[in-house]
């Protein structure tokens, strides 16, 4: 395969990773990774980096329309990013401390577990009317979008502040010290814990993962882990896949955006306990 | 907005002294339109950040791209001895130090050119984020304004603790 083989067909398989990346708020490192290690047997460490890059281009490919759209909750997005981007810089440091290993076991445990928690609120994700939180309240992090797919204005009010705050904090961590799956605590947490509607909730964590990754860009792109063959064709493909996603989110029914998330939630979890049992 | 037309709304206190900030007090009509009005501004002006840097760092990252395939014509060959792997493998050399990216520039090489659009790509993020302080400093959201200077604050202190 020669260079230009490898940038066209890179590109093309990254325009599907921004796509389905923008759709359920997790980047498209997801697809990214597994794609470069296995189908073009490239370091796992350059493919890391790649996926820095395209959870950034998801995220501000996405969010440039999910922000002007209102469908992301800029307040709630702003707000929770206190969390993960400490998550990220601490854990940035954590990463010698702790086995690899015990990680992806940990993580692939509690992406099982937050899988179930957001399929079982399939038939029950109607948006809250009213909320007692304090830290929603005072910063007001409540708010409403035009839901194209029913064809009305769903105003929706936030709960369980507190909660959000420290799993975004894990969040963080996890993506500083893996390389991967900073969107897949988010979207649970907003969805969840927060009771965010879904779509907003994946709409928001597209907003935040790129802030997220932009904590830990700088130690990937000294440690000489951007590629710059690898990462062309990654963002550019992944900024048109982001912004063909923008457009199909509106559109979609909340449920549908709800079951692929979980499916590829399930996907992510079995990999990182494959590698944390197997490696 | 001008000053006289802000209502006790937000900040501090109506007569009773009371806040709705907080005090699980529903916002009144004319308050909420006021702080969607605001809300508004700052999601138009990030979302416009958001654009232009995206749609600058994929121009550069375009040109760049084409000019490592000017510089090396058996890059383009579709079917031939050299393969990619050469190219992303752990010995590749490519600029990743801003040295090395002025010194690849200064050269007209099209990886540097290439590194140059992925650092403005990276960059975008943090620059959201700043445009949101002063979005929110503007609009006199500080408990907002506060907040999202923290963020940048931290994204700030992880580019000098990463040593770039």
């Amino acid at each position: 395969m020669t260079p230009l083989d490898f940038v066209v067909s890179l590109a093309l398989i990254s325009v599907a990773a921004g796509v389905l990346g923008s759709l359920v708020g997790l980047g498209g490192g997801v697809v990214i990774v597994p794609t470069l290690t296995l189908l073009y047997h490239v370091d796992i460490r350059l493919a890391i980096g790649a996926s820095i890059v395209s959870v950034i281009a998801t995220s501000s490919g996405a969010a440039a329309a999910y922000v002007r759209d209102r469908m992301a909750n800029l307040r709630a997005g702003m707000f929770l990013e206190v969390a993960t981007t400490t998550g990220a810089l601490t854990g940035a440091y954590l990463t010698t401390l702790l086995p690899a290993r015990f990680l992806f076991v940990f993580f692939g445990l509690i992406l099982a577990y937050s899988s179930v928690a957001t399929f079982r609120r399939r038939h029950a994700d109607a948006p809250l009317t009213a909320s007692d939180d304090r830290l929603a309240n005072y910063f007001d992090l409540h708010g409403s979008y035009h839901d194209l797919a029913e064809g009305r204005e769903i105003p929706y009010k936030v709960v369980g502040t507190k909660l959000g705050l420290s799993i975004m904090y894990v969040a963080g961590l996890v993506s500083a010290l893996l390389g991967i799956g900073s969107g897949a605590l988010k979207v649970p947490a907003m969805d969840s814990a927060m009771h965010l509607p879904m779509k907003v909730s994946s709409a928001t964590s597209n907003f935040m993962i790129g802030v997220t990754a932009a904590a830990s860009a700088g130690v990937y792109f000294v440690r000489g882990q951007i590629d710059p063959i690898i990462a062309a064709p990654v963002a550019a493909g992944v900024l048109l896949g982001a912004t063909v996603g923008a457009r199909i989110l509106g559109r979609a029914a909340s449920k549908t955006i709800r079951i692929l998330f979980v499916v590829v939630l399930v996907v992510i979890s079995l990999e990182m306990l494959q590698k944390g049992v197997l490696a | 907005m001008s000053g006289a037309g802000r209502g006790p709304g937000r900040h501090p206190a109506g007569p009773s002294g009371a806040t709705w900030r907080g005090a699980r007090r529903a916002p009144t009509p004319a308050e909420a339109a006021r702080t969607a009005q605001k809300v508004r501004r700052v999601e138009l002006a990030i979302s416009l950040v958001l654009r232009v840097g995206v749609v600058t760092s994929v121009l550069v990252i375009a040109v760049g791209l084409g000019l490592m395939f000017a510089h090396h014509g058996s890059y383009l060959a579709l079917r031939g001895p050299l393969s990619y792997r050469a190219l992303t493998s752990t010995s590749t050399s490519f600029p990743h130090s801003f040295s090395a990216l002025g010194h690849a520039l200064a050269h007209d090489e099209g990886r540097g050119v290439v590194v140059l659009g992925v650092l403005i790509l990276i960059l975008t993020p943090v620059l959201r984020v700043a445009v949101g302080v002063v979005s929110f400093a503007y609009e006199k959201d500080a408990p907002m304004a506060l907040v999202t200077l923290f963020v940048l604050a931290v994204l700030v202190g992880s580019f000098f603790l990463a040593g770039a």
